[in-house]
């Protein structure tokens, strides 16, 4: 078979380079609540960023921020700016669709679309995009992400079933591949395990390693050993009583494990409260 | 619970390794409350079922001698003329089935879309009053409609049937014995026509369609939304790609549903329709009937005999509402939106 493959914009034949997203100044409101105060965090191209913090510190709301899930709840506000690769994603020229795209998400829920077959799953972001393909270009797209997302070996023969009808860890790792699928420069992950069981858990953390060089991850984690386990940086989050969440300490993850500097983030770490 | 283990108690005398291993008969004491609850709901239930029958078999009962008399000549014979002995429901039941296809036609896009419209892109503020607006015209007497389509909807619904006629009359369906290209076009030909009556229909059907849809859309899981967006999906792409499969079920059952209260309507029908029975498919043209129209029409000089002929029309509409009623049930139940539905 020939390929003469021209594509005007090629963007599922090569993976754009990761990108670094920097959150400056980010407070949010819901309603009158305001659940963040002025974050701002750096998180490198092709490092895994772990944020980590009781719940309710404000974790989720800072993830969902950084692709503008935030404002899909009515009464949701923010203030400061979100920089992939120093351009504003709220700036007011940017497209929220174009956003999305750069930016993926992997929910605390895996949830396919759960009547489309695992093949139309992976590449449903095309077709929502509005991206054409060839057929043999998609067949290339999707075993490509179910390998990534370690999925592939066990979905290969029976690509055509749907998505539903796989486990709770098959369906989150699907999720990802369809994430990867239109070329996110950076995966944001909330909590992405904590409906897995463990084996399926270690799965997806190895998964999140092999990704790391090719997109820049930030991920949300209750789970102290898989932050330490998977993560490069890591930020901790907290609320004190009735007050915002902010973040208290950021740094290399080893750093912040293995020598804390503000005691509150020893404790936490160390598992003696949260 | 503690009833229920009470009674165990009182019963387990067994109980040791020798102890015969077959299910045992689990029996609980339900509470005063529960059982006349229990009993008066069954009893209200029943009786629902009691009426919808004995309706049914009245009917049925009434058109027995009707339907001796005729035998299947009653469904091909197209006059209603009990006097002349020529009874017959071909014309009466084609004239239903096209004002209510007509309606559905109409009715099915602005219900789908308006649907849409509340559960997808409405601002929340908007969206309650929007509710109660369709749903208040549900609550709208059919008469309103039949006098507001006659006499505010008919004028303008001439012109459009008179440029339909101009442009595709050449469809048998659209054909109007009179001349489209006349310099004084024949408008009374196109007056009290099934097209009229069937979009004054299609007002009293768009609510519960537009209602059952909404109802489905606003059911379609918060996560599938969030999956779509968060892959960088416009709204739109978003309702394709999850909402309208989602609601696909909602959608169909609500449509049929109209169906059932376009085959029915009578009042508006009445008012607008010019009562002929030529067996003719001929939507824009002056005249046609239907079922209910013509009950409602010849029932108060009807005799003895006219009457009988009467409830049997009304039979056969029974069970086709009752048909087209529980397959848009089956539809709705079978979807995965359905499960969670009543309609």
């Amino acid at each position: 078979m020939t390929q003469t493959i021209q594509f005007a914009e090629a963007p599922y034949s090569d993976v754009p380079p990761p990108a670094t997203l920097d959150a400056r100044h980010i407070s949010a409101w819901f309603g009158a609540r305001k659940v963040l105060d002025r974050v701002s965090l750096t998180m490198h191209a092709g490092q895994v960023t772990a944020l980590i913090g009781p719940s309710g510190c404000g974790k989720s709301t800072f993830l969902r921020i950084l692709n503008r899930m935030h404002e899909l709840v009515a009464s949701a506000q923010l203030a400061g700016e979100v920089l992939l690769d120093g351009e504003d994603i709220y700036a007011a020229g940017r497209r929220i669709t174009e956003a999305r795209r750069d930016i993926g998400m992997v929910f605390q829920k895996p949830n396919p679309f759960p009547t489309m077959s695992i093949y139309d799953n992976v590449v449903a972001g095309l077709k929502l995009t509005g991206k054409r393909a060839r057929r043999a270009e998609k067949d290339r797209l999707v075993e490509e992400c179910l390998v990534k997302a370690g999925l592939w070996r066990e979905v290969a023969d029976r690509l055509q079933q749907p998505g539903g009808a796989l486990s709770g860890g098959q369906q989150q790792r699907l999720c990802i591949a369809r994430s990867l699928a239109v070329r996110p420069r950076v995966l944001l992950m909330d909590e992405p395990c904590s409906a897995l069981d463990p084996t399926s858990t270690r799965v997806v953390e190895e998964t999140i390693a092999e990704l790391a060089t090719e997109v820049t991850i930030i991920i949300v984690t209750h789970n102290m050993q898989q932050a330490n386990r998977v993560s490069d940086q890591c930020a901790f989050f907290l609320a004190e009583q009735g007050q915002p969440g902010v973040i208290v300490e950021h740094g290399p993850t080893e750093e912040m494990f293995g020598n804390p500097q503000d005691p509150r983030t020893a404790d936490y770490v160390h598992g003696r409260f949260g | 619970m503690s009833d229920l283990r009470a009674v165990e108690d009182l019963h387990d005398t067994s109980g040791g390794p020798d102890a015969a291993d077959v299910p045992r008969r689990l029996v609980s004491r339900p509470a005063i409350a529960d059982r006349i609850f229990r009993i008066g709901s069954t009893g209200i239930g029943a009786f629902v079922l009691v009426i919808f029958g004995a309706i049914g078999f009245m009917l049925a009962i009434a058109a027995v001698p009707t339907l001796r008399r005729y035998g299947w000549h009653f469904f091909v014979e197209n006059e209603w003329q009990p006097e002349r002995d020529q009874v017959g429901m071909s014309e009466v039941l084609l004239g239903t089935f096209l004002v209510a296809a007509v309606a559905l036609i109409v009715a099915f896009p602005l219900a789908l879309t308006s649907a849409l419209y509340i559960s997808e892109y409405a601002p929340a503020k908007l969206r309650g009053a929007l509710v109660a607006l369709v749903d208040l015209m549900a609550a709208v007497p059919s008469i309103v409609y039949g006098l507001w389509g006659l006499f505010m909807l008919q004028p303008y619904l001439l012109e459009v049937a008179h440029w339909i006629h101009q442009n595709l009359g050449f469809i048998p369906l659209f054909r109007v014995n009179t001349d489209p290209d006349a310099p004084m076009w024949a408008q009374a030909r196109y007056t009290g026509s099934i097209f009229i009556a069937g979009v004054a229909v299609a007002m009293m059907a768009i609510p519960i369609g537009c209602a059952v849809m909404r109802e489905v859309f606003a059911q379609a899981p918060i996560g599938e939304r969030e999956a779509a967006l968060a892959l960088g999906a416009t709204r739109w792409g978003m309702v394709r790609a999850v909402v309208l499969p989602f609601g696909r079920g909602g959608i169909i059952g609500g449509t049929m549903l109209s169906l059932g209260r376009a085959l029915g309507e009578t009042v508006a029908v009445l008012l607008i329709i010019a009562p002929i029975f030529d067996l003719k498919a001929r939507i824009l043209e002056n005249g046609g009937i239907t079922v209910s129209s013509l009950i409602a029409n010849r029932f108060g000089e009807a005799t003895a005999v006219q009457l009988s002929a009467l409830l049997t029309a009304g039979f056969v509409l029974f069970v086709i509402t009752v048909i087209v009623n529980t397959i848009a049930a089956v539809i709705v139940s079978r979807s995965r939106s359905g499960a969670a539905t009543e309609i």
